[in-house]
């Protein structure tokens, strides 16, 4: 037992709820909320070195023992994810402070920032499955306040599909845990996982792990149900939408990796390497095509968003510790980077108050320092190495060949290369090119909008030029999971 | 040309808006208290209340109902989270896992033997932020056609 555990949902609440309090006081607000997000990351860090150091730790909530009462469980994983989402819920955050306008700050973007984080580091720690339904409600209430925030009729048009889509695949999402209860008897992870390997019926079981991975694909936007995807994340200021683009899908994928580790498990060579491996490759394809025929700096983006989710399954589906070890790195790197492109693209959408491509133009000459951070972080994300993408790349692919995956693998080729195709397109568009922005807009001093998105930078070249002790550690994050005994272990303390 | 606005009398609704609102707030009490180990709880008895209040608003004017309530229901959002996450951090600086129940039996004066637990101040904090957000989304909206 270990009150630590908690604190990284309890902390976000608590000052979630104060910051409601100090509505009226904007300078208070940032004062207090640019603290706790510092705090945040430095508790975040401090639990991940701890988890590695001392293992798995387990907090049973209210003292009930663990298959009744609701367990939190921090493995490598979990603590990789929150550290994660807590770094760039921490910048996004400092991006916002000098971004986001007066009259969305009235209306309580604050709290529901906070509120929004609760759901998300309450998803990753928990080790009950109707709670991590619970958390990840709790995330989605805040998310659609934040996707609607500053109610424009964009907005509102697209934030009412996202959250119908959502409510859908929640009721879905309770079925299946109704399914799940009746056909095992308890919702316990670690004790769900003991009995499904105990239970004989795989058929029954398949159906509830794909009712399970349809309910996580909407919220991870994979193929067939990404469709809502780019179009609810292109309305948002950039704060919010960089923040839902490095964050709330990899929820989704999140709970896809632990349930398909931890649960079900008993029929790999169906669920893993046929349905999710067929599941990531249309994804992928699909993802970056709808990149490649788009025009728009934002919406380019958020396709990307899809063919790279499409990456971190196929690392799960060809379920080898190298291959599950890629997709960890992946989901790393992948959080950094998009959260960093989306933050410039929000940047260079200041300076030329448009999205568009074809209206931008020439902010090369004019801003060398955001045309040469994103042309790093592009690169970047298209797996160019020395940067963190290389290096997350290329173990799935390897890890594809090596279990005769070549389609999948050849695809995953395809793509990388359509992804530095589609992202130079952004570069050569925006940044090359006759000036197309005003000579004012020429001037507009950018330093400071810059300075919260350098952290994500020099992370991804670091994650590129450290990739040996940072893959050492997501082989053993891969390891762990791979190994359901440690978790049921710990849980069940049998 | 301005439409006249037609008074209505609204004399039956608000003799019967007092009796009712104090049966229902009294009962909306009583199922906060039995909560932890009877039928009831914060959730349900903040809705309750609610429907109290709701129904002094049908039937009285806003300036009244103003004056009689001073809150800012979004406020009382705020305390009611705090109040609630506060009763499970008490027990964490105690040394217990988060949210750890303790109860004991008390003799107090008028009402003799009562169990009293630390369940109590949680339903409470779930009962101001039940009546709070439920009257903000209300009156959102019914602020909407001014």
């Amino acid at each position: 037992m270990n009150n630590l555990v908690i604190l990284p949902i309890i902390f976000p609440f608590v000052i979630g709820a104060v910051l409601i309090l100090m509505i009226k006081h904007h300078k208070l607000q940032r004062i207090v909320s640019g603290i706790s997000a510092l705090l945040l990351l430095a508790l975040s860090i401090y639990l991940a070195v701890l988890v590695y150091q001392d293992g798995v730790i387990v907090l049973e909530m209210g003292n009930w023992p663990a298959p009744f009462g609701i367990v939190l469980v921090a493995d490598l994983l979990s603590t990789l994810m929150v550290l994660l989402a807590t770094l760039v819920a921490t910048v996004c955050l400092f991006f916002a402070f000098k971004t986001i306008s007066p009259e969305r700050e009235r209306f309580y973007f604050y709290p529901l920032y906070f509120f929004l984080l609760i759901g998300v580091n309450g998803a990753f720690l928990t080790g009950d499955l109707f709670n991590l339904f619970v958390f990840f409600e709790v995330m989605l209430i805040a998310s659609y306040a934040l996707i609607v925030h500053g109610g424009t009729a964009y907005q509102l048009r697209e934030s009412f599909k996202y959250v119908i889509i959502n409510v859908f695949a929640s009721a879905l999402f309770i079925v299946a845990i109704a399914w799940t209860y009746s056909i095992t008897g308890t919702l316990n992870m670690a004790h769900l996982a003991e009995r499904v390997a105990e239970l004989e019926q795989a058929g029954v079981l398949n159906v509830v792990a794909i009712l399970f991975l349809v309910v996580f694909a909407m919220k991870g936007g994979l193929f067939p149900l990404y469709f809502w995807l780019p179009r609810s994340y292109y309305g948002p200021p950039a704060a919010i939408s960089a923040l839902f683009g490095g964050l709330l899908t990899k929820v989704g994928i999140y709970a896809i990796i632990r349930t398909f580790t931890l649960i079900f498990n008993h029929d790999i060579g169906y669920t893993h390497k046929i349905i999710i491996v067929t599941i990531a490759g249309f994804t992928m394809l699909f993802g970056v095509l709808g990149a490649v025929s788009q025009f728009d700096f934002k919406r380019i983006l958020s396709y990307h968003i899809i063919s790279q989710v499409g990456y971190m399954v196929m690392g799960l589906g060809i379920f080898t510790p190298l291959a599950v070890a890629g997709a960890i790195y992946y989901i790393a790197h992948h959080m950094i980077v998009k959260t960093a492109l989306f933050l410039f693209a929000g940047v260079a959408q200041k300076i030329t108050g448009t999205t568009d491509l074809k209206q931008m133009g020439g902010l090369l000459k004019t801003h060398p320092v955001l045309a040469w951070m994103f042309f790093i972080t592009a690169l970047s994300l298209a797996g160019i190495p020395p940067m963190s993408g290389f290096f997350s790349k290329f173990p799935i692919i390897l890890a594809g060949f090596e279990e005769a995956q070549y389609v999948i693998s050849g695809v995953a080729l395809l793509v990388g290369l359509l992804t530095l195709f589609s992202m130079m397109k952004i570069f050569s568009y925006a940044f090359w090119g006759k000036q197309k922005h005003t000579e004012e807009q020429a001037k507009m001093p950018i330093g400071q909008l810059l300075l919260p998105i350098a952290p994500l930078v020099a992370l991804t070249i670091i994650l590129g030029f450290a990739a040996e002790p940072m893959f050492l550690y997501s082989l053993e994050v891969a390891e762990q999971i791979m190994d359901p005994s440690v978790y049921i272990e710990s849980v069940l303390k049998e | 040309m301005k439409q006249k606005q037609i008074k209505s009398n609204d004399v039956m609704l608000q003799t019967f808006a007092r009796i009712l609102i104090l049966i229902i707030l009294t009962f909306s009490i009583y199922l906060l208290l039995a909560g932890h180990n009877n039928p009831g709880g914060g959730f349900i008895g903040g809705l309750m209340t609610a429907s109290a209040l709701l129904i002094m608003y049908l039937a009285f004017d806003m300036k009244m109902i103003k004056k009689a309530i001073p809150f800012n229901f979004i406020t009382m959002i705020g305390v009611g989270l705090l109040l609630a996450v506060g009763t499970g951090i008490a027990t964490m600086l105690l040394g217990y896992p988060f949210l750890t129940q303790f109860f004991d039996y008390f003799h107090l004066p008028i009402l003799g033997e009562v169990e009293l637990t630390t369940a109590l101040p949680f339903d409470l904090g779930v009962y101001l932020v039940v009546v709070g957000s439920a009257l903000t989304i209300i009156l959102t909206i019914a602020e909407d056609d001014k």
